[in-house]
């Protein structure tokens, strides 16, 4: 989804714009690194086939047809930085040319669906290309590249104040699962497809991972995802958790302190409240995720 | 195609057309980081805003018409949005959520309506966008209609064999096919490219050929849209 | 008088295995127009590669006496231009201007010269309107023009166009000969089109399985090797 201008608030689109701006600049240069000079054409023209292949539509069901949305395709052809840079392209030109996605939004818009996107489209291939596992985890990403970018851009309209009463927020969410699905299957067929006709038009990652940290990494982007889209519509739900694990006598005081700064302005302290309650959220994600590594690790290792 | 219109507009002549790309975004951003600011209940803000916006249209000399249309393109999206927030109980900010989207992108449509693309990447790129991006954007914005063009055939050719009974998984494969064909023709037309490229002296860099000017006008313009915009945000 | 072009005994296969190139022998005189046929797949754009070290096969290339390596490229390739087949693939920058300065621009010449030379060869053939417009909307033989300026602006001493009569109607064929024709440079034409090659060249040479199968006049080899359309034999 292009979230258009008018829709986030000014902290969300900062926030994000700050993010984007370094990372992309990052990823450029790793592409160019990675790939020589004569990729700068191929980039491009890949772009343009991203945006060429949304005529090809796929039917997924009765009367209705699907499209590749491409971010992973893009990583397992170009690898991920430059996949990432190609998809950065795409959207300035949908926002700057077709008017799709607003301009100082443009780094939400980067972050969801060229960085996130691309980043958690690509794990499941990076971790499993060289096993048995490969075609699912094409599929896989496929899923989670859709997700990821759809649930970031929910969570960033709730933190943004948006509202999103629960059952229409159960109804997008199983909407984002089908175009997820969707995805995943379309970019398996058109991997298969592209390797028919030239093997070396896919790239497989240099070494791949142990397959339990890959569960785990997986894990933590859905759950990071998931985990962002929850916080930010349920803040409440995030502070009786914390409640009921008894933190709150260790948080509360630096949690609260801020928030009492602020009461002057009801609006701004309710995002504040809840951005708190959105990244405390991520850090438990994060924790329960690397204690769970821990965990397996050592298990694996006796 | 719609973007042909644009792109037309963007080659005309007027005082907005003939400002420094660069003035031009550096107001574009001044004003949308001031909608993006405003409070939704600020109702006279938003007329002002509109009114700065209605006085750099006409300064274009576009036409109005064809121009709110084509913004009006994000409305579907915006007004499901402000229904459900109207819906939750907060009207003012429903209309808000509208109204700044619809302004907004009326503003940006009017940059890329004044600006041809190549002027509007060379100002991104002086302005500290990585010049990898800028090319990777000016090659896409090249080939997006080549390709698209391709994709319409393979289309067509799809459509004419729809009649043949296929199911729906086999019908499912031959799309994976068109667009494996698609992904191999466009990789090898890269190749041409990077090839013609080469056979023209190619050594690796890119050089913009005449460096924009950034002239007085160009600096009072900035001036006067950062000036107006900020005024409106903080006297309304 | 010293060939422009002088090839001996070039050969190359595909990383894939194809011999594409299988010993090839040829030479173009200065001011010479020259016309290769050839099966598809016999060797012609492969052999065409090599001319400026776009590939690099076994045997010689000299260009104006100029061996063809890595320390010659950017002379040679300033000296033999190739208009390719798809003029897209030609085109390749957001304007017409910016596309014909990109050679001088990469030669080393100021954007202000570079520009000035690239009018210059609008001019010549016969493009100037189409100046500021994105090649794009440009018809086919617009781009056909534009993308031979493009070469035209680096002051080669040898055109070599590949297939330069695709997509083109007959009045653009027409055009293309007459302008063709008024330019001093050597020229070798890769084409299936036998009455284009008959109206500019003065030789002709059949390329079979990578190799030079016979050489003559134009209706010579046509003859040779029944190389028309024609179904009354």
């Amino acid at each position: 989804m292009h979230i258009p201008d008018g829709f986030l608030s000014p902290a969300v689109w900062a926030t994000l714009d700050l993010v984007s701006v370094p990372a992309v600049g990052l990823l450029a240069r790793k592409a160019q690194r990675d790939l020589e000079d004569r990729k700068i054409p191929l980039l491009g023209v890949m772009g343009a086939f991203v945006f060429a292949a949304q005529m090809i539509n796929f039917p997924v069901g009765p009367g209705t047809t699907g499209h590749l949305v491409g971010g992973t395709l893009l990583a397992v052809t170009l690898g991920p930085a430059a996949a990432a840079v190609v998809m950065t392209a795409i959207l300035a030109i949908q926002a700057f040319v077709f008017q799709d996605g607003g301009i100082v939004v443009l780094g939400a818009n980067v972050f969801n669906m060229a960085i996130a996107s691309v980043l958690a489209g690509y794990l499941p291939y990076r971790l499993w290309a060289g096993s048995g596992w490969r075609s699912a985890a094409i599929f896989a990403g496929g899923v989670l590249s859709v997700l990821t970018s759809a649930c970031l851009a929910l969570a960033q309209l709730l933190i943004s104040g948006v509202p999103m009463p629960r059952r229409l927020m159960l109804v997008s969410l199983g909407l984002f699962l089908v175009s997820g699905l969707i995805e995943g299957a379309v970019t398996l067929a058109a991997v298969r497809a592209i390797e028919r006709l030239n093997p070396v038009w896919i790239r497989s990652p240099k070494d791949s991972g142990s397959r339990v940290l890959g569960a785990v990494a997986i894990a933590a982007v859905t759950l990071v995802a998931g985990g962002v889209l929850i916080a930010s519509a349920a803040p409440d739900g995030i502070w009786s958790l914390v409640g009921k694990l008894g933190l709150t006598a260790q948080t509360a005081p630096w949690l609260h302190a801020p928030l009492a700064d602020y009461q002057v302005n009801g609006l701004e302290s309710a995002w504040l409240r809840k951005a708190t309650a959105g990244l405390f959220g991520l850090v438990l994600v994060y924790v329960a995720c690397f204690l769970t590594g821990k965990f397996i690790a050592r298990q694996r290792s006796i | 195609m719609h973007h042909v219109v644009v792109e037309r507009w963007s080659r005309r002549s007027s005082p907005l057309h003939a400002r420094d790309a660069r003035a031009k975004l550096g107001a574009l951003l001044a004003f949308l980081v001031a909608i993006s600011t405003t409070p939704p209940q600020a109702a006279r803000a938003f007329v002002a805003y509109s009114a700065l916006l209605a006085v750099a249209i006409v300064s274009a000399r576009l036409p109005f018409q064809g121009l709110l249309g084509r913004a009006a393109l994000v409305l579907p999206l915006s007004a499901t949005f402000a229904a459900v927030t109207w819906w939750s109980g907060d009207p003012a900010r429903a209309i808000a959520l509208a109204v700044k989207s619809f302004i907004s992108g009326l503003a940006a449509l009017l940059l890329v309506a004044t600006t041809p693309l190549t002027q509007l990447l060379n100002a991104l790129e002086s302005l500290g966008v990585p010049r990898p991006l800028i090319l990777v954007v000016q090659f896409l914005y090249r080939y997006l209609f080549v390709i698209s063009e391709q994709a319409q055939h393979m289309r067509l050719a799809a459509r004419c064999r729809q009649g043949l009974g296929l199911d729906r998984r086999s019908r499912f494969y031959a799309a994976a096919g068109a667009l494996g064909v698609l992904f191999a023709r466009s990789w090898e037309r890269a190749d041409g490219i990077y090839r013609a490229m080469l056979a023209r002296g190619f050594s690796g860099r890119f050089s913009p050929l005449a460096p924009a000017r950034f002239g007085a006008r160009d600096f009072a313009f900035l001036c006067a849209a950062v000036a107006a915009s900020t005024a409106i945000r903080l006297a309304l | 008088m010293s060939p422009v072009i002088q090839v001996r005994g070039l050969r190359y296969r595909y990383p894939d295995g194809t011999q594409a190139l299988d010993g090839v022998d040829f030479h173009l005189d200065a001011g010479e127009c020259v016309a290769l046929f050839g099966a598809n797949g016999s060797g012609k754009t492969t052999f065409v590669l090599h001319l400026n070290g776009l590939l690099d096969g076994e045997g010689s290339v000299e260009v104006c006496g100029m061996p063809v390596t890595k320390d010659t490229f950017v002379k040679v390739r300033a000296k033999v231009g190739i208009v390719f087949q798809d003029s897209d693939e030609q085109l390749f920058m957001p304007t017409v201007l910016e596309d014909v300065a990109f050679g001088p621009v990469n030669l080393g010449l100021s954007p202000q010269k570079a520009a000035e030379r690239a009018c210059a060869a609008l001019e010549k053939v016969g493009a100037a309107g189409a100046i500021h417009k994105a090649p794009y909307h440009l018809s086919s033989g617009e781009k056909r023009r534009v993308a031979l300026a493009g070469v035209l602006v680096m002051n080669p001493d040898v055109l070599v166009l590949d297939e330069p009569t695709t997509s083109l109607d007959p009045p653009g064929q027409r055009d293309l000969v007459k302008l063709l024709r008024g330019l001093p440079q050597a020229k070798l034409l890769v084409t299936h089109d036998v009455e284009f090659a008959r109206a500019l060249a003065t030789r002709a040479v059949f390329f079979e399985r990578g190799r030079v199968a016979g050489e003559g006049t134009v209706n010579e080899i046509v003859q040779r090797f029944s190389w028309s359309r024609a179904l009354d034999e």
